[in-house]
C-alpha cells in the first residue's frame, strides 16, 4: 500500500477577480521508503501539492490518503495531530524557532507529542549527533550557519519517527557544497532508516539526487521517472 | 519548556516587554498606594468623627436624636449604667455626659457652641478631649467648678486667651436661663477647625448644677476596641436596655459618612477599572505587535502539529507572565510606599480649609486593607487574562499557510 495516494487533485486561488489554477488534477502516488522530488518552474504547483499532501493547506477536489487516512477529509484539530504524529516538515526558510536551542528545538515537537522531557531531550541530543551537530546542542539559530540550521530542521522532522518528510525547497537558501551535504545526510537518513522523504525544488542537484522525479508544469504532472540512484 | 518559550519571546523585544511591564507596575501601583491613601482619608474622617464625641455606640432618651433639648435627657442615669455594663464586653469604655446647645460670650464676641459637661477621667477613654488635645494650659482636674476648656480656633475668635472669662448660656430643666461665667484654663487642638470653634468643654458636675438637672444626663457613649464588633454590641445593648432608650451606632449617628463609605467601594471599583483600561490597550497593543512579528512562526509551530487551542495557551502564558512580573513589581513598589508613609502620612495642613469641610485629617496616613489589595491584583490579573484572549485568538487562527505567507 503507498503512504500517499493522492487523486485528481485540483486546486484554484484567487487574486481578486482572476482564478489561478495552481493543481488540475493530479494523481501521485508514493510507497514508503521514497525519496522523490516534486521539480518544475515557479507556478507549476510543487509547493501547492506538497502542502495539500502535508494538510497545510486544502485542495478544492479529489482525495488524499496519507498512511491509510483520508487526509481531505479531517478536521483541523485532526489534521493538527496527523502533522504532529505522521509528517515532518522541512521549510525553505523560517524553520526554527529562534529563541531556542538546537536541542529545544528538536525536542519541543516530542514534548508536543507528550514524550516525557527527559527521553526528549536524549533523543534530540542523539539525532543531532546523527546529523552532525554533537557540539552545538546549546546554539541558538542565529548562533548556526544556514546549513547548520537546516540540519537541525531535518532532525527536528525525523526525530519522531514521522511517516513521511516534506520537504520544500530545503536547499534553497543553502551554496552548493552544504545542499549537496544536507541531501547526502538525508539520503542517509532514507536509507538507513526508511524514512520516506518527498521534496519540492528546482533545484538541479536536488533532481539529481532523488530516486524519483515528478515534473509539474502549471498544475498538472508532465512526467514521472524513477531516477537513477548516484 | 512551554514556560521557558514564554519567558524568552517575552524578552525578545527588551525594551516594548519594559514599557509595558512599566505601564503595568505603575497602574497596579496607582491603584493600590493611591487606593490606600483614598482609603486612609476615608478611615481619617470616620475615626476624627467618631473621636469628636460620636464613639462607637451612643445611647440616649427616645426622643433625643431629633430634639436634642435638656427635657430628652437620662434621669437616672445610676440605674441604667449598670445594665448597659453587663451587656458590653470586658475592653469597652464608656462616658456619661451633659450636651446642650448654649451662647458663649465675652466682650467682643457672641457664639452659638455645644456646651459638654464631661467626667474627665472617663471621657479620655472615649474621645479626642482628654487625650494630648490640650496645647496650652491643662485639661479639667477634679474641684475646677469653673474651668472651661475652648477650642484654639474660638479663642482666636473671640480674642481672648487662657485665663480669660467666657459666659455661658443655656436653657436649664425648669425651662429658665441660665448663665455662668468660666474661666479659660486648657486650649485644645483638634483635627477640624470647625471642632474647635464648636465645642466647649466643663465638669460634668457644673453642667449639672447650671442646667438644674440633677444626675441626668444627655447620652452615654461608647468606645470598643474593635470597631467591627460594634454591630452586635449594640444589639446586645439593644436587648437589656427599657423601650424608652434608644441605642444607635457611629453609623446611625453620622449618615454623611456612612453614606459616603457606601459609595467610596463602588468608586474604588471604578478608580481601578478606569486605570486598567488605560493598562489594557497597552496590553493588547504589546501583545498584538509581538504576535504580527512572530506570525511566520507560528505558521511553523501550526505546521509542526501545534493545535489552535496550544498557540492560544501559549500566548495566554506569555500573558500571564507579564502581569505576574507586573503585579508583582506594582505590589512591592506600593507596599514600600505605605510603608514608607506609615508613620508620618502626607501632610494636607497647606489645604486646611479644603479638608475641613470634608472632614478629612490634616495629616493622612494610607491605610492598605487586604480586600483593596486583593481587588486590585483580581483586576488586574482577571481582566489582563481576558482582554489577551483577542491577541491570542487572532494568532490561534490563522491557518499555517496563511501565517507563513505573513511578511
Amino acid at each position: 500500500m503507498p503512504i500517499v495516494a493522492c487523486k485528481n487533485i485540483r486546486k484554484t486561488y484567487r487574486q481578486g477577480d482572476i482564478e489561478v489554477h495552481a493543481l488540475r488534477g493530479v494523481d501521485l502516488s508514493v510507497d514508503k521508503g521514497g525519496f522523490i522530488a516534486l521539480a518544475g518552474p515557479s507556478g507549476s504547483g510543487k509547493t501547492t501539492l506538497l502542502n495539500i499532501i502535508g494538510g497545510l493547506d486544502a485542495c478544492d477536489e479529489g482525495s488524499i490518503l496519507l498512511d491509510g487516512d483520508r487526509v481531505d477529509q479531517m478536521t483541523a484539530s485532526k489534521l493538527a495531530d496527523m502533522r504532529l504524529h505522521k509528517i515532518g516538515f522541512i521549510f525553505q526558510a523560517f524553520n526554527l524557532i529562534p529563541v531556542l536551542s538546537a536541542e529545544e528545538n528538536v525536542a519541543y515537537v516530542m514534548l508536543l507529542q507528550g514524550v516525557p522531557a527527559r527521553e526528549c531531550r536524549e533523543r534530540a541530543r542523539s539525532i543531532l549527533d546523527d546529523v552532525g551537530l554533537a557540539d552545538k546542542y546549546g546554539r541558538r539559530p542565529h548562533e548556526l550557519s544556514g546549513g547548520q540550521q537546516q540540519r537541525v530542521a531535518v532532525a527536528r522532522a525525523i526525530v519522531s519517527n514521522p511517516s513521511i518528510v516534506l520537504a520544500d525547497e530545503p536547499t534553497a537558501n543553502l551554496d552548493s557544497e552544504t545542499g549537496r551535504g544536507l541531501l547526502e545526510m538525508m539520503r542517509e537518513m532514507n536509507e538507513n532508516k526508511d524514512v520516506t522523504f518527498i521534496f519540492s525544488t528546482h533545484d538541479r542537484m536536488v533532481m539529481e539526487h532523488a530516486r524519483r522525479l515528478v515534473r509539474l508544469r502549471d498544475g498538472q504532472i508532465v512526467d514521472d521517472a524513477n531516477h537513477p540512484v548516484q | 519548556m512551554h514556560l521557558q518559550l514564554a519567558w524568552r519571546n517575552l524578552w525578545r523585544n527588551t525594551r516594548r516587554t519594559a514599557i509595558i511591564l512599566t505601564a503595568i507596575v505603575v497602574g497596579v501601583w496607582a491603584m493600590v498606594f493611591l487606593g490606600a491613601l483614598m482609603r486612609g482619608m476615608a478611615d481619617g474622617m470616620v475615626r476624627n468623627a467618631i473621636d469628636t464625641l460620636t464613639g462607637h455606640i451612643q445611647i440616649h432618651r427616645e426622643g433625643y436624636r431629633s430634639d436634642p433639648v435638656i427635657e430628652n435627657r437620662i434621669d437616672d442615669p445610676g440605674r441604667l449604667i449598670p445594665i448597659i455594663e453587663n451587656a458590653l464586653p470586658p475592653d469597652a469604655r464608656w462616658a456619661a455626659r451633659v450636651r446642650v446647645n448654649a451662647v458663649a460670650n465675652n466682650a467682643r464676641h457672641t457664639a452659638g457652641i455645644t456646651l459638654v459637661g464631661i467626667d474627665p477621667e472617663a471621657e479620655s477613654a472615649v474621645s479626642f478631649i482628654g487625650r494630648p488635645a490640650i496645647s496650652q494650659g491643662r485639661y479639667l482636674r477634679p474641684g475646677d467648678d469653673n474651668a472651661v476648656l475652648a477650642g484654639r480656633a474660638l479663642v482666636d475668635d473671640f480674642e481672648t486667651r487662657l485665663g480669660h472669662k467666657l459666659v455661658l448660656m443655656s436653657q436649664d430643666a425648669q425651662k429658665e436661663v441660665a448663665s455662668r461665667a468660666f474661666r479659660i484654663t486648657g486650649i485644645f487642638e483638634a483635627e477640624l477647625e470647625a471642632t474647635e470653634k464648636g465645642f466647649l468643654f466643663v465638669h460634668k458636675s457644673t453642667a449639672q448644677e447650671m442646667l438644674r438637672m440633677g444626675d441626668a444626663v444627655s447620652e452615654i457613649a461608647v468606645m470598643l476596641a474593635d470597631r467591627t464588633s460594634v454591630a452586635s454590641v449594640a444589639d446586645d445593648v439593644r436587648s437589656v436596655l427599657p423601650d424608652a432608650f434608644v441605642v444607635h451606632t457611629w453609623r446611625d449617628l453620622l449618615p454623611a459618612i456612612t453614606g459616603y463609605l457606601d459609595i467610596f467601594d463602588g468608586f474604588m471599583y471604578l478608580w481601578r477599572l478606569i486605570i486598567f483600561i488605560a493598562m489594557g490597550f497597552g496590553i493588547v497593543n504589546t501583545l498584538l505587535m509581538a504576535i504580527f512579528e512572530r506570525m511566520r512562526e507560528f505558521g511553523l509551530l501550526k505546521a509542526l502539529g501545534m493545535k489552535p487551542w496550544w498557540i492560544v495557551r501559549s500566548v495566554l502564558t506569555e500573558s500571564l507572565l507579564l502581569l505576574v512580573v507586573g503585579l508583582s513589581l506594582g505590589n512591592f513598589f506600593s507596599l514600600l510606599s505605605v510603608w514608607a508613609l506609615s508613620k508620618k502620612g502626607i501632610d494636607l495642613s497647606a489645604f486646611s480649609a479644603g479638608t475641613d469641610l470634608a472632614g478629612i485629617s490634616r495629616v493622612v496616613y494610607p491605610v492598605l486593607e487586604s480586600r483593596d489589595l486583593a481587588a486590585a491584583n483580581l483586576v488586574v490579573f482577571a481582566l489582563g487574562l481576558l482582554i489577551s484572549l483577542y491577541p491570542a485568538a487572532k494568532a490561534a487562527r490563522f491557518t499555517p499557510v496563511e501565517a507563513m505567507a505573513h511578511t
